[in-house]
């Protein structure tokens, strides 16, 4: 053989994909409206706090003028994950606890993209639990917003890796017996350089919190506690004042490049603190990557591609 | 060596020169004597000889030392296999020399380290022509110092230069190339024991050998392995991003991308697991240029839910599969067809995706760049079947003109007025994906997902519309089985047996197909390459024969029939279709294939 047999085709455009349109110039771009972010009506039930993250992600792409076609909704599985047929914006809907090295592959190869992952409990932390680590390490650049509900809901009420000992479920009627993760303390550990806690029931603060995350440069990290009204209703009311709890901010004086002091202040996380924990300065991947790939273009002298595997082909003669 | 055309016996008594037209020398120690540089040397010799070239080696799965082989035939015609039977055998101890004598034709040299192999056995002494050479002493003379004998592998390759009468200036220049840029003494060490190896006088050798020239090629040859015959091919494929993770022999590969990936602006990631390796390919796919992943064993298997993912989404992807032995982490270093299953029909659901198998090393580059046209066509992952054979071994082929075969696949941005990505009215039936990034005046934006879905990617529960996608899915294979190159017949186009062979069996299986005709039996082959979908015709090639006998390298399985005649069986539903199979983790040789396919020949 020497040549493939499947030679080198591009389909042409079909429809109204075929039609050539100009790409409107920021000018003529107005600020996007809610009506148009918003796609699908969200599947969840009635009171979910899911909705209220959603709706505060569109006002996020409204007030910080984003573009439709530049931002990128990613999600694994799970009521928290249906995020991308909600947001008029391009969309992958991936397999069960991958989204996050999904994800890693868009940012990693399109810089000019916000790429926003969403995800919730058991998609991120437990079956997903290997890609949370490693993304957080590597700091792959994107934001990562974690619905937290305490419980398996798409699959009706089974315990999930962040239930608290003693949650009554379908797979421990008896209360749940094993030692729930500390998502904040995990992400700590892991690397992760920007670490923050917020709440479905406090809009300003999550919207605050979700500014902050996609300004940072690195792998931003949200728990977001969001209520499951149908399996465990009231799980974060001591969180909510309006339901007699205390919304206790992360205190003023806090040093969120300290890592002790973050890991220390995310001990006690029901209702816990809420805020910024961890924020500190440290190369991404996709910085460091682009390094390598600068230092080894600077040495191929402006060759050609097919002439820089020339010279590959010609140690092998 | 067994065509000696012509000898002359020049002045002074030394050997006679015997001129032949191919050799098979099989280099027996441990792994880390360095066995696989001398024949390494001699492949890249021959390819810039123009001479043909095929190796085998064999490496233990240890971490560290073990028994290890290399075997290089070379020759001035068509070398198809890395043949059965060697005409040298050079072994390094007395184990090698045990274990390896047997795969030595009656005759054949024994060219022994005499300072390890202490023992000629008598029964031997009388079959095989047995020569010793303190190679490990005589290595320790020449360069002296702390260096103990390493470097006996390059002083045996000049021991096997003189016998060979081979190019001593063109090794030379092979090793100072290969040695160079690294301490200037390592490359005078190297070429003080070559110099050592090739002035040694061999006592007790008969004849020393001439290879017959070689045809003239029209272009130069280029001397790789499988592996990195895949590997270049992804680069001029246009491939820009890739993820693995780390397993035997597939590692070559991700380390020759991750090495090479950044002079072209690309990037190759060493994920976590095999599962975030296929994840973040199948995200860089989306983000607008086919990406690649790739694995062996245990990590295809590990690979199934995101390419069920891919095959729903309808998301152009490579993955490398590097077969070795299973199940489970059986063979990590010996060879199996047996993944043909996992890639034909691995995964939950009806998920037809498309698999391609290079026969040889020069295949290896081109179906790489073919996997990827595919891949961006059809909207569909394609699986390349390679095997550990074909990975490690080296060959000598025509070398590509890259000028013409580089290809870009930069992603299109360019805005559309709207789009829908699984358009079912389309008249082709193949999905098209505009790039994130890309405006859609209509402000509606497409979703790519693994639920069932309607045309813009949104879920749906609708009876008819998972029957109009599984049908889109599955039609425009077809689409494809119909462009797709009916594969040739090797021999004549009717007789008893056609042997269908798929992957790097296609050398033995030619050579016994070529015995076998020249002792007058009717026998042919094809080699499929396009293995899933199959291209259209093969029955008419089929009709032409009494017996259609797969011949592959699994278990013969619960009914009798391997993987691949199990496959044939099912599509043409034609009992002629049998299977000749076997799962020892070696190759095959052709004598093993003719005593195999002679149960199907009439008896004289």
């Amino acid at each position: 053989m020497s040549s493939p047999a499947i030679p080198f085709e591009v389909l042409a455009r079909t429809g109204k994909a075929n039609a050539t349109v100009a790409l409107p110039t920021d000018a003529e771009r107005k600020g996007l409206t809610k009506k148009e972010i918003a796609a699908d009506h969200p599947t969840w039930c009635p009171g979910c706090g899911d909705f209220s993250v959603l709706a505060l992600y569109y006002k996020l792409i409204e007030k910080r003028k984003m573009h439709h076609e530049k931002v990128t909704t990613v999600a694994g599985i799970g009521c928290s994950s249906r995020f991308p047929y909600f947001v008029q914006a391009h969309g992958a809907h991936f397999i069960h606890g991958r989204a996050l090295a999904f994800a890693s592959g868009v940012s990693l190869s399109r810089p000019d993209l916000h790429v926003f992952t969403f995800s919730g409990d058991g998609d991120a932390f437990s079956i997903g639990g290997n890609h949370f680590n490693h993304t957080a390490r590597k700091n792959v650049k994107m934001t990562f917003i974690v619905m937290d509900n305490m419980v398996y809901g798409l699959t009706k009420k089974q315990t999930s890796p962040t239930s608290p000992i003693g949650f009554k479920s379908k797979t421990d009627t008896w209360g749940a017996v094993d030692r729930p993760i500390n998502p904040i303390k995990q992400a700590i550990a892991a690397g992760a350089t920007f670490v923050a806690r917020t709440t479905h029931t406090n809009p300003n603060h999550l919207l605050q919190m979700m500014e902050a995350a996609m300004d940072h440069d690195g792998f931003s990290f949200i728990q977001c506690l969001s209520e499951c009204v149908e399996f465990y209703a009231g799980a974060f009311d001591n969180s909510n004042p309006r339901k007699g709890g205390a919304f206790d901010l992360v205190p003023a004086d806090h040093d969120v490049t300290d890592e002790y002091a973050a890991y220390r202040l995310a001990d006690n996380i029901h209702p816990g603190k809420f805020g910024i924990f961890y924020k500190a300065p440290r190369p991404t991947k996709n910085a460091l990557e682009a390094k390598i790939n600068a230092d080894a273009r600077s040495k191929t002298g402006g060759l050609k591609d097919w002439q820089l595997l020339q010279k590959s082909f010609d140690r092998l003669k | 060596m067994s065509d000696a055309i012509s000898t002359a016996q020049p002045a002074g008594g030394s050997p006679k020169i015997a001129s032949i037209s191919e050799a098979v020398i099989r280099i027996a120690g441990n792994s880390q004597d360095g066995i696989q540089a001398i024949g390494g040397f001699l492949a890249r010799l021959a390819g810039r000889s123009e001479q043909e070239v095929m190796t085998f080696m064999t490496i233990p799965a240890t971490i560290s030392g073990g028994p290890s082989i290399f075997q290089v035939r070379i020759g001035s015609g068509e070398v198809l296999s890395s043949g059965d039977e060697a005409d040298v055998l050079l072994c390094f101890y007395q184990h090698s020399y045990e274990e390896h004598v047997g795969s030595l034709k009656k005759g054949g040299i024994v060219l022994y380290d005499s300072d390890h192999v202490t023992e000629i056995k008598p029964e031997w002494a009388d079959k095989y022509h047995h020569v010793g050479v303190p190679i490990s002493s005589r290595t320790v003379e020449a360069i002296g110092g702390t260096g103990k004998d390493k470097g006996k592998n390059i002083f045996s390759l000049g021991l096997i230069a003189r016998m060979f009468d081979l190019n001593q200036p063109k090794l030379e220049k092979l090793i100072t190339e290969r040695f160079g840029g690294k301490d200037e003494s390592i490359v005078k060490n190297a070429l003080t024991c070559f110099h050592a190896g090739y002035s040694n006088q061999i006592q007790g050798l008969l004849e020393t050998y001439r290879f017959a020239d070689a045809q003239k090629k029209d272009r130069h040859q280029i001397v790789m392995n499988g592996n990195e015959a895949l590997g270049y091919g992804l680069l001029a494929a246009g491939v820009r991003f890739g993820a693995g993770y780390p397993i035997t022999p597939w590692s070559d590969i991700m380390e020759l991308l991750r090495r090479e990936l950044p002079k072209y602006g690309g990037t190759f990631v060493q994920t976590e697991d095999e599962i975030a390796a296929i994840s973040m390919a199948l995200g860089a796919s989306w983000a607008g240029r086919v990406a690649v992943t790739g694995s062996s064993g245990p990590g295809i298997s590990l690979k199934t839910e995101a390419l069920g993912w891919a095959v729903m989404a309808e998301m152009p992807l490579v993955v490398v599969d590097v077969q070795r032995g299973g199940p489970s982490t059986g063979m990590p270093t010996n060879i199996e067809q047996s993944d043909l299953n996992i890639a034909c029909f691995g995964g939950h659901g009806d998920s037809p995706r498309v698999v391609i198998a290079p026969a040889n090393v020069e295949d290896c580059f081109y179906m790489a760049i073919e996997a990827v046209n595919i891949a961006r066509k059809y909207s569909v992952p394609v699986i390349i079947l390679s095997d550990q054979g074909i990975a490690t071994r080296i060959e000598a082929f025509d070398e590509p003109n890259l000028e013409k075969v580089c290809q870009d696949i930069s992603p299109d941005l360019t805005p559309v007025a709207d789009h829908k990505p699984y358009d079912l009215t389309v008249p082709d039936g193949i999905t098209r994906h505009v790039t994130p990034g890309t405006f859609v005046a209509s402000g509606k934006y497409p979703v790519v997902t693994g639920l069932e879905h309607d045309e813009l990617g949104h879920p749906t529960g609708s009876p008819k519309l998972h029957l109009a996608m599984n049908a889109k899915r599955r039609n425009k294979l077809r689409r494809l089985a119909a462009e797709l190159p009916v594969p040739a017949v090797y021999g004549a186009k009717e007789g008893t047996v056609l042997m269908v062979g798929w992957g790097s069996t296609q050398g033995p299986i030619q050579e016994a197909v070529a015995k076998a005709r020249e002792a007058g039996h009717a026998v042919s082959s094809i080699h499929l390459k396009h293995v899933n979908p199959l291209p259209n015709g093969l029955e008419n090639i089929f009709a032409g024969f009494n017996h259609v006998i797969v011949v592959e390298m699994t278990d013969e399985g619960l009914y009798g029939h391997g993987q691949l005649a199990s496959l044939l069986r099912g599509r043409y539903a034609d009992p002629k279709i049998k299977a000749v199979t076997k799962a020892d983790g070696l190759t095959w040789k052709v004598k093993d294939i003719l005593d195999r396919v002679q149960a199907f020949l009439p008896t004289r």
